[in-house]
């Protein structure tokens, strides 16, 4: 068992460390002159500058070492907590996110929290039905849930319940009030990718000889549905899990701009569009963070949930 | 008294739009106490008797006319509130595969406990009663047992546990589909002889559904046979064993090794005169064994003589599997030497091997499981002709015509989906695929298991043909005795990895050396066709 999680553990660690190198690889070979972008920021002009001086602030951010070394520098600040500073607004990376953070996290997590019941809720009722209009109607609705783009659902959200009703803000994030349309617009896609796979499988799950012996004992068939089927269902589509999550960290880049909430996902909108290596390289470190831990966390948790995983559980019991 | 009475029940299956029929006007009854026998090929219509009888039909599964009364209570029709006071309490399944009858993710007692409590019995005490019938099914340590998952148990043990769950509602009748027809012969018979015993000693009804009229003969009060979804022929199993009078009835009878011969087991090859013809495949004292220190083979030596076929039997976790795929080259083996057609295969690379792989083939078990099914028929065969670059496109073509008319399927079905097969025309595509390369040797693992009786003895038959044909050796990995006699010439033994007995096939079932010989022999039904004063057995 032990053993299990120290190579889930170092695993994950190896893959956010990819991750990691992989961005700083991408993001450094963009054509842009980090250079530029500050004496932008400043307000001056590069040709006032000598070349004495270029050379002086070059060396000041570490610009004039290769870039080996400057991976290795920001390497090693990330593993002391240190994100580096913004080029263009010159404040510790990790100021700005702690700024933002709190807004994303809410976002995130009623998204996440929301995706997951309404989803399993959804492939819950479309399995268990057996009046076919209302199952095909049920079993069909994720697709159509996928293929709305968030943009759209945001916007149709905020001209009907903001403009027409009145009952949700339309930007901003002051208060709970202003949550409830940005979690709606990001669990119709999340809610609707995991209904997808879920009833996917419990038609499977449903088709198992388990199942005809559990209904031949005299259960009912919500017992049924609910004691046999829906445990055995939703193993295969956990592992989506780590999937639905990171739908609910990216969207927030497009649901934070539609509603205008000051998040880390709008911070990435920014910084990008700004070209601020810094600020985007640990945003993204940030969500693939979020998105390996949960994954860890489903690794670790299969085990606990399949007891056919046993040898790692408690080995030899056979 | 009547516990079940069917009258004139038609079912059937909805493809598209229209009903086809599976059960055809079928009348029948079972009475408080009494074992009866529904015994037919597979889409005779057994199974979709008993599932209509309780309710349990697939979605497209639809009863279309008569009558189906259990215990009074009409269940043709009914509501599902009506069926589920009938299911646990009046009529228990055990059902076809022990393998994928429980709930993977509940420990074995739950499951049972979770039928006993159906009756009211309040969560503690039903547990209690839930380790009781483990017992009784007969499980030993039945408390520890109760812990477990049903991956930790083997299939006879799970089968236990499927019994225990269909006695956990105290019901008056039991409906055992094809019960033990996934496991080891030994097995079965010990679990229908304790089955057997259970509901004779309580008074309950059993209808056993099973393809081997021996099994039925075995153990019924009144055998029922069924033919494409209609009744035609019924009695007691004395009466239907001497004087039976459809002809698929005495088909059923002639595939069933003891009853064909009046409860003798008669090897259809005696070689005990023969002058014994040089290996193609010779083992000597081979040894496998497995990272872990698992000894899955300890010193096993084996010749398939040239033109013969040799079996190697045991039950499951003898270790045959893996003499199989050792003999194969697919596992290498720890020591021991592997000589084929006199060369030696042990440590062989796969590069050097593979020449040598066009003189063996396999055969598997699951034909349904080796037929990739997106391949037509005619893909599936010249597959291995296609891998090792032989002939052009319509050679191959003018190939595959031929090694179907081999197997003794029409030309037309080389454009098919094994989808549109059955299971023992699956098998003959599964053998004409393995006789493309025009190998020597065919290995044949567990190849007619998974198939009826009568299709069993038709794919024997072809087996039999072929080899007389082409002079074909085979190892033919088996845990079944009664097929062993009808194909092969000589026999290997194998119980935990050592050859515990070897000869030819007539002298092994004439004198059988070793107790575990003489219980696999012993497990080969139709016993009851022992005249009397001869029972041997």
């Amino acid at each position: 068992m032990t053993r299990y999680v120290a190579g889930r553990v170092a695993q994950a660690v190896a893959v956010l460390w990819a991750a990691y190198t992989l961005t700083f690889a991408i993001l450094y070979l963009l054509p842009s002159d980090p250079m530029e972008l500050q004496l932008a920021a400043a307000g001056i002009q590069p040709d006032s500058l000598t070349a004495e001086q270029v050379a002086a602030m070059k060396a000041q951010f570490g610009l004039d070492r290769s870039i080996g070394a400057q991976y290795w520098h920001h390497l090693t600040g990330l593993l002391h907590g240190d994100l580096g500073t913004s080029l263009t607004q010159r404040v510790p990376v990790t100021e700005l996110i702690a700024q933002r953070i709190g807004p994303t996290l809410q976002l995130s997590a009623a998204a996440a929290v929301v995706s997951l019941v309404a989803g399993s809720a959804l492939a819950y009722l479309a399995t268990f039905f057996r009046w076919n209009p209302l199952r095909v109607a049920l079993t069909r609705l994720p697709a159509v849930g996928a293929s709305f783009p968030q943009f759209f659902v945001a916007l149709f959200l905020i001209q009907f319940f903001s403009f027409q009703l009145g009952w949700f803000p339309a930007l901003g994030n002051e208060g709970p009030s202003s949550l409830v349309m940005p979690v709606v617009t990001i669990s119709v896609l999340a809610s609707s990718v995991l209904a997808q796979v879920l009833v996917k499988s419990f038609d499977e799950t449903l088709r198992q000889p388990y199942i005809v012996t559990a209904r031949a004992k005299g259960l009912s068939r919500s017992a049924v549905h609910l004691k046999h089927a829906f445990r055995n269902a939703a193993l295969p589509a956990m592992t989506i899990l780590g999937v639905i999550v990171g739908v609910t960290v990216t969207s927030s880049i497009v649901v934070e701009t539609v509603f205008t909430r000051e998040g880390v996902g709008r911070l990435a909108q920014e910084s990008v569009l700004a070209q601020d290596v810094p600020v985007v390289l640990a945003v993204v470190t940030l969500a693939a963070t979020v998105f390996v831990t949960v994954n860890l966390i489903v690794d670790l948790l299969y085990p606990l949930l399949d007891p056919r995983i046993s040898h790692l559980v408690h080995k030899g019991a056979m | 008294m009547t516990l079940v009475e069917i009258k004139g029940l038609d079912a059937g299956y909805v493809r598209h739009r229209t009903v086809r029929p599976a059960v055809i006007g079928l009348d029948l009854t079972v009475a408080q106490g009494e074992v009866v026998a529904l015994v037919g090929e597979s889409g005779s219509g057994k199974t979709t008797t008993a599932n209509a009888l309780i309710g349990l039909l697939p979605a497209n599964g639809r009863i279309t006319a008569g009558s189906a009364r259990i215990d009074g209570v009409e269940t043709a029709g009914a509501k599902e509130r009506t069926l589920r006071r009938l299911r646990g309490s009046v009529v228990g399944l055990i059902p076809q595969d022990p393998m994928v009858g429980l709930n993977p993710t509940k420990r074995v007692g739950e499951q049972i406990a979770e039928a006993v409590r159906l009756r009211g019995i309040p969560k503690r005490s039903a547990y209690a009663e839930a380790v009781g019938f483990l017992d009784q099914a007969g499980v030993p340590d039945a408390a520890a047992r109760a812990r477990q998952y049903p991956h930790e148990l083997s299939g006879g043990l799970r089968q236990r546990v499927l019994i225990a769950i269909a006695l956990a509602g105290r019901p008056k009748l039991i409906i055992a589909d094809e019960p033990t027809s996934a496991l080891d012969v030994t097995v079965q018979k010990r679990i229908l002889d304790h089955l057997g015993g259970l509901v004779r000693d309580q008074g309950i009804s059993l209808l056993v559904i099973t393809h081997d009229l021996a099994v039925a003969a075995d153990r019924a009060d009144r055998v029922v046979v069924l033919q494409h979804g209609r009744k035609v022929e019924e009695g007691d199993p004395a009466t239907i064993l001497s004087t039976p009078r459809q002809p698929y009835t005495r088909q059923l009878i002639a595939a069933a090794p003891r009853l064909a011969h009046a409860g003798h087991v008669v090897p259809r090859h005696d070689v005990r005169d023969k002058a014994v013809p040089a290996p193609i495949l010779e083992l000597t004292d081979v040894r496998k064994t497995f990272p872990g220190g698992f000894t899955a083979l300890d010193g096993v030596s084996l010749t398939v003589p040239r033109g013969w076929t040799h079996a190697l039997v045991g039950e499951s976790g003898s270790g045959k599997t893996t003499a199989l795929r050792v003999a194969l080259g697919l596992e290498p083996a720890t020591a021991g030497s592997i000589r084929l057609d006199g060369t030696e295969i042990a440590g062989l690379s796969w590069g050097r091997m593979r020449p040598l792989r066009r003189k063996v083939q396999l055969v598997h078990q699951d034909p349904f499981a080796t037929l990739d099914p997106k391949f037509t028929v005619g893909q599936s065969i010249t597959e291995p002709l296609v891998s090792f670059g032989l002939g052009d496109r319509r050679g191959r073509q003018a190939r595959a015509k031929e090694l179907l008319d081999q197997v003794a399927l029409p030309a037309a079905y080389l454009d098919r989906l094994p989808a549109e097969l059955s299971g023992g025309q699956r098998q003959r595509v599964a053998i004409a695929r393995a006789l493309a390369l025009r190998p020597d040797l065919i290995m044949l693992d567990e190849p007619v298991s998974a198939l009826d009786v009568l299709v069993q003895e038709q794919i024997l038959r072809l087996l039999a043909e072929l080899q007389r044909e082409l002079g074909l050796s085979y190892l033919f990995v088996s845990h079944d005795l009664a097929v062993v006699a009808e194909i092969s010439h000589t026999v290997s033994v194998l119980s935990r990895g050592q050859v515990v007995e070897e000869g030819p096939v007539a002298s092994v079932f004439t004198a059988p050396a070793s107790a575990y010989t003489r219980e696999l022999i012993d497990a080969i039904p139709g016993r009851r066709a022992v005249p009397a004063g001869d029972a041997g057995a």
